[in-house]
């Protein structure tokens, strides 16, 4: 049988402040893992919404992205002819061709200014998304004006793209006419128009960026890509779009990385914290081991003791630091994107599997910092505990 | 002929001090029967802690034999000495050693939970091991709630609540006033001619020694003959 709980939880309440202290130590270190893992998923979560399961991104071959892909309008014509493509109630082929091409837009955190996507497609366009995305204010653009819908995330985060104001890009002024939710895909960060307006506006009539087709069925969608990538003649690259975006989360990465490394050396040092807590209590507590020893508890049941013990604390550290990290979730933020060049804003996501890895890696700490101090107490003659005090 | 419950022949301690051996204990041979109760006396460091930790297996010896209720203490692994020690010795110290953070109770049940008792049955114990002392009425307090006599009250319920064979106490009087003292005494006296319990008792303390039915002393880590006394003990 082991030393009663009840010893080390009540011993941690005994010396209040170093537990505390310890803890929010921990804490940190928790609250910074929890802080990049959050950004992660969600910009993971942001471009994995993205993207209809039957929907097959044409661009030309060996595109990485719509931005520096070229589509001809001629081109267009022959893919969305192809078997597989699904076709609407009025036997039109779902298809929708696209330009995609990068407006500044100011905000009061970064007056210089931040790239965003601005998308010119069809009303056949915005209709095979229309599954995804509604329009909360104002209306949709009409075609030949010069007129834009932005996503819910732009017009949260940049004043001067909400509803009715005026946009300045390309040849003049393009109205806000409404503001689109795009639950939590990429097109929430994005700006949308007609695709002619913008092609006229942009000198690119004939030579646009991309084309999204409707596939009737999986089967045929793996046919329609493996015939669109052969067809020398066309010369274009088809994938689907869920990869497309899933792709994108890569440009988390390096934030990812460097915000893993903090958290590491902050845990390293939590971890000395913890095992500072854990040698002064067995140094406190000399006499107390002794005693355990001499009414017949084992060395490992000191081990486990303190250990434990070590683990409530960062148990504690790792509360400490889901409570200081969720005020972020569902922060919106926005990533320079290192595929679209273009900013994708998304919100930061807490989910209870990111909160669970915030408790194992707290855990981590305090088994890893009280192994040391517990082992080193457990190894204690008894008669030298005793006379420790 | 009365069970032999301790006894030790030659019996040698030494502490490595730089490169000196120093001899705590030199070649003790002692004999106790079940139901004795033997105080050891001497001057400080004369040795008789270190007998008293040796026959406790609180300690190794560097030579000589120690046999105790029968087990040769010497053959025994660490993990079997805390196992033999948990069932069949009750350890009193002269600073009651009670975990300040569990209530007496908590405190009495400890060594209990290193046997197969359900938790209902181990309260039940430490209750009536606390009774016993008067203490039934202080239960959840915590040491700190406790005068140091109540505090070695408990530490008393604590050494008898596994209903040990042996009990051996470490100036049990040494940090106490006259009266708790004398209720100490009385205790030990009473486990030892109403419950049959050896005990031995080390004081320096010529007081409390009175309360043993035998007093054996040491000097400068000898064991004298029986009857024999230090050299200028005025005691």
């Amino acid at each position: 049988m082991a030393i009663p709980l009840s010893y080390n939880l009540r011993n941690l309440m005994a010396r209040r402040t170093t537990t505390l202290m310890t803890a929010l130590g921990i804490g940190l270190s928790v609250a910074m893992l929890l802080s990049i893992l959050a950004m992660v998923e969600g910009l993971r979560s942001a471009f994995a919404a993205t993207g209809h399961p039957l929907n097959v991104m044409v661009m030309r071959k060996g595109s990485t992205a719509e931005l520096n892909s070229t589509l001809a309008q001629e081109t267009f014509r022959i893919i969305k002819t192809k078997p597989g493509v699904a076709r609407d109630a009025r036997g039109e082929p779902k298809a929708s061709l696209e330009l995609v091409t990068v407006i500044l837009l100011e905000n009061p955190e970064i007056p210089s200014g931040i790239n965003i996507n601005v998308r010119g497609l069809t009303a056949d366009g915005f209709a095979m998304r229309d599954s995804d995305i509604r329009i909360v204010q104002g209306r949709m653009f009409q075609s030949g004006r010069r007129e834009v819908v932005v996503g819910q995330g732009i017009a949260d985060r940049y004043p001067m793209a909400r509803l009715g104001k005026p946009l300045q890009f390309g040849k003049g002024e393009w109205q806000v006419v409404g503001v689109m939710d795009a639950g939590r895909s990429a097109a929430n960060s994005e700006v949308f128009c007609d695709l002619f307006q913008l092609a006229s506006d942009q000198n690119r009539e004939t030579t646009l960026s991309s084309a999204l087709l409707r596939a009737t069925d999986e089967v045929s969608m793996r046919v329609l890509m493996n015939t669109l990538a052969d067809d020398k003649q066309l010369s274009v690259d088809a994938l689907p779009e869920a990869k497309y975006y899933a792709d994108q989360t890569a440009s988390g990465q390096p934030i990812q990385a460097v915000g893993i490394l903090v958290a590491i050396i902050m845990a390293i040092g939590s971890g000395f914290a913890a095992m500072n807590t854990m040698y002064a209590a067995a140094a406190r507590r000399s006499a107390e081991i002794g005693t355990l020893r001499v009414l017949g508890f084992s060395k490992l049941a000191i081990l486990t003791s303190f250990v434990l013990e070590s683990l409530l604390l960062s148990l504690l550290g790792a509360i400490f630091g889901c409570l200081l990290a969720l005020p972020l979730n569902n922060l919106e933020t926005g990533i320079g994107n290192s595929v679209t060049f273009s900013e994708t804003t998304f919100s930061l996501r807490i989910t209870p599997a990111i909160m669970a890895t915030g408790f194992a890696f707290a855990l981590v700490i305090g088994g890893l910092g009280g192994l040391i101090p517990a082992a080193s107490a457990a190894r204690k003659e008894i008669l030298t505990a005793l006379r420790q005090n | 002929m009365s069970e032999v419950v301790i006894e030790t022949r030659n019996l040698t301690k030494e502490f490595a001090r730089d490169e000196f051996r120093i001899a705590a204990l030199k070649h003790a041979s002692i004999q106790i029967n079940k139901g004795d109760f033997v105080a050891l006396m001497g001057p400080s460091g004369s040795g008789k802690s270190t007998l008293l930790h040796l026959i406790a297996a609180m300690d190794r010896p560097s030579n000589g034999d120690i046999r105790v209720l029968g087990e040769d203490l010497r053959s025994l692994s660490d993990g079997a000495i805390a196992r033999w020690r948990n069932a069949h010795v009750g350890f009193i110290f002269q600073s009651f050693n009670l975990l300040p953070v569990l209530t007496a109770l908590e405190n009495v049940e400890l060594p209990l939970k290193l046997t197969r008792m359900a938790k209902s049955e181990r309260t039940a114990h430490a209750t009536k091991a606390l009774q016993l002392v008067g203490l039934g009425e202080r239960l959840t307090h915590t040491p700190r709630q406790l005068s140091g006599g109540q505090e070695q009250r408990v530490a008393i319920a604590r050494a008898i609540v596994t209903d040990p064979d042996l009990i051996l106490a470490d100036e049990p009087t040494g940090n106490l006033d006259a009266a708790s003292a004398r209720d100490v005494l009385e205790m030990l006296v009473t486990l030892n001619k109403e419950f049959g319990k050896t005990i031995v008792m080390v004081t320096h303390d010529p007081h409390s020694a009175k309360s043993a039915s035998s007093v054996r002393y040491l000097e400068k880590g000898e064991l004298l003959p029986p009857g024999a006394k230090p050299v200028d003990w005025d005691a």
